[in-house]
């Protein structure tokens, strides 16, 4: 099946000036050739510590950042050049769910105002009382009530503030949604009660989702694919059971073996591979293969090689040296 | 556990005076905690867990109070203490681990002043003295080349270094309670298993009783004895960590289970949520706290606050539904995940 939102060596950098007089110029490469795609009513996670560049590959897909380089195809259309106004068709096309839910939301607007914005902008109802109808729908969708339209964010708990994030991202009928850590900010019986909304959400509509997140077992339980990142690039990509149940990368091996799982008793039989040191600064990062300075398979060649993207198993594909035939 | 009782909280409760009324934080807590003893606590957030920890350390600030309760540490009641008496305590015999690495350390002084600070307020030495001790703690949290590292500044550590160099501070004095606060919640998973192998190394090492708080149940899982879950400032249920998670006894605590996937399993798994929202505490429920969200309350939940049942060997739980008359056709069965 072709894919609905694809991503082609995409590559975001950041530059750093320092020195007043000798101007120097750093990169970061926050976003560094990564390539995947996501089809029609499938859900691809993207995992990784913080700073490793996931929240910035949402972010430059939807052109929130100016991509340096590479290719953003939607429905396929390439849309890396287009203008503010011949993006706005796909604005329509591709939300975004925000992690935090008491900044995302402006407090001086009424619940009715903050849904309405997006059906102005992009004109899908016809008439005000069109639009009142759709708003109180749309509030029944994520579990709230229709009066609760003409109240303001402040009045609303932190589950309730993300339903109305997912309302909003809802009312103009999205054909794909980024949700950049939607439950991260959620107490733990809150966070599923917003995973199962969104994956009844799906079910109805077919949309494709990118879910990025640092909670490693709530991605496994979402996602139909995962993308394992690390200092900005991909290490793995492949279906979730498989990427869970044989972890390939080594950073993947690691990064799975820390989840604490809550079962004492499994508990006490895992054995946890502890990653010595922390990830190395984006400005500078190792040469070779970025995770070499963590990796215990760590060989001569991985300082001097980038290791590329190789497909393995069926879709599964992983960038280390190892896999090498 | 036959070893000696070093806590004993003894029906804590801590209000804060607010304008719009008292806000019930703390309700009727008790607990114990034996030497040695890794104590988990539980809950979301707003239901208590950490001002029972800042009421411990007498860590309250204006207009939070501590209405009613004791708190035995060794024989005597902190309660009672002056805030000068409890200086001595506070980072010496009791201390605790914040949250966020970010912000429990000074920016403006090196990691070898706080930590030296710390030492030399409780302990007659000298700088040179302190600073080898803060050296060794730095070394035993796992920091490379400890001399240097004191002369750092906080911004020029790392969140996990952070952690672990306030891990230093507060093991500095030899304490015999760690109280450690969300200690992992604010770092990425690998460097969270960095951590909590450190505390295990650190807990065989010394001995040290730890009450720690999260609202990880892996973590949870991983590292306690005992768990206590909190729910809208009261314990719901006191179990051992294989009995909580094996036979969970409380309404609240089966549905917080089974709304957390178990990355273990390979069949795709139904969460089930517990519908609704955690009860506003300047206006709690007149009954269980937990009544309107749960999918067994009956009546008696409305209007009256259940006991704290003994439901098991050091097993406690607060339901009606384990008063000791209640028929066994009624009582929770939890289904098999």
């Amino acid at each position: 099946m072709a894919y609905l939102l694809e991503v082609q060596n995409l590559k975001k950098y950041f530059t750093k000036t320092s020195g007043l007089i000798k101007r120097e110029e750093k990169h970061i490469k926050a976003v560094d050739n990564v390539s995947f795609g996501v089809r029609k009513g499938e859900t691809l996670g993207l995992v990784g510590e913080s700073g490793c560049g996931k929240s910035t590959t949402g972010r430059t897909i939807l052109k929130l950042y100016k991509p340096t380089s590479g290719k953003i195809i939607f429905d396929g259309v390439d849309i890396t050049n287009f203008s503010e106004k011949q993006m706005l068709p796909y604005r329509k096309k591709m939300q975004m769910i925000f992690q935090d839910p008491y900044a995302s939301l402006n407090s001086r607007m009424t619940i009715s105002d903050i849904i309405g914005e997006a059906i102005d902008t992009h004109n899908v109802a016809s008439s005000k009382s069109e639009k009142s109808d759709m708003i109180a729908s749309l509030l029944q969708r994520v579990g709230l009530m229709k009066d609760h339209a003409s109240r303001y964010p402040h009045e609303f708990s932190g589950g309730q503030r993300q339903r109305i994030g997912i309302a909003r991202a809802l009312a103009v009928n999205p054909e794909f949604i980024i949700c950049d850590e939607p439950i991260s900010a959620l107490d733990v019986s809150i966070q599923a009660q917003v995973v199962n909304m969104l994956e009844e959400i799906q079910q109805e509509t077919g949309m494709g989702y990118l879910f990025i997140a640092h909670d490693l077992s709530m991605v496994k339980h979402i996602s139909n694919r995962i993308g394992v990142m690390y200092l900005g690039q991909l290490v793995e990509i492949g279906n979730s059971d498989k990427l869970y149940s044989n972890p390939t990368h080594p950073y993947t091996k690691a990064l799975l073996s820390a989840i604490p799982i809550p079962d004492p008793e499994s508990e006490k039989s895992k054995s946890r591979i502890i990653l010595q040191g922390d990830v190395p600064s984006p400005l500078n990062p190792p040469s070779g293969c970025h995770f070499r300075t963590r990796c215990q398979y760590c060989m001569e060649r991985c300082s001097i090689e980038e290791p590329k993207l190789k497909t393995i198993d069926g879709d599964h594909q992983v960038a280390c040296h190892l896999f090498d035939k | 556990m036959g070893k000696e009782k070093i806590l004993e909280v003894k029906g804590l409760e801590t209000s804060f005076f607010t304008h719009l009324g008292e806000v019930q934080s703390v309700r009727s807590v008790s607990f114990d905690i034996h030497k040695g003893e890794v104590v988990g606590i539980v809950g979301e957030s707003g239901s208590g867990k950490s001002i029972t920890c800042m009421s411990i350390m007498k860590l309250l600030q204006h207009p939070g109070k501590i209405k009613h309760g004791e708190v035995i540490f060794k024989g005597e009641d902190l309660v009672k203490k002056s805030p000068k008496e409890m200086r001595k305590i506070q980072g010496d015999e009791i201390s605790m681990i914040f949250q966020d690495p970010m912000t429990a350390l000074n920016p403006v002084y090196t990691i070898g002043n706080q930590m030296t600070e710390v030492i030399r307020a409780h302990k007659k030495i000298s700088q040179k003295e302190a600073e080898k001790i803060a050296i060794k703690m730095l070394e035993a949290v796992g920091i490379p080349s400890p001399e240097q590292r004191l002369k750092n500044y906080p911004h020029e550590f790392s969140g996990g270094m952070r952690q672990r160099a306030i891990i230093a501070m507060a093991l500095s004095c030899e304490p015999e309670l760690l109280i450690a606060d969300e200690p992992t919640t604010a770092l990425d998973v690998t460097i969270q298993a960095q951590i909590l192998d450190l505390l295990k190394g650190l807990r065989e090492k010394l001995d040290t009783s730890i009450i720690f708080i999260t609202h990880d149940l892996g973590v949870i899982a991983e590292l306690c004895d005992k768990v206590i879950v909190m729910y809208g400032g009261m314990v719901m249920e006191e179990a051992s960590v294989v009995d909580l998670f094996k036979e969970p006894k409380n309404p609240y605590t089966i549905g917080l289970l089974k709304s957390v996937p178990n990355p273990e399993t390979l069949t795709k798994q139904t969460l089930v949520p517990i519908a609704g929202s955690p009860p506003d505490m300047l206006n709690p429920p007149k009954g269980c706290a937990f009544c309107n969200r749960c999918e067994y309350a009956v009546q008696k939940c409305l209007v009256e606050v259940p006991k704290l049942y003994d439901v098991g060997k050091d097993h406690k739980s607060r339901c009606h539904l384990y008063h000791p008359d209640t028929p066994n056709e009624v009582k929770i069965k939890r289904e098999v995940i």
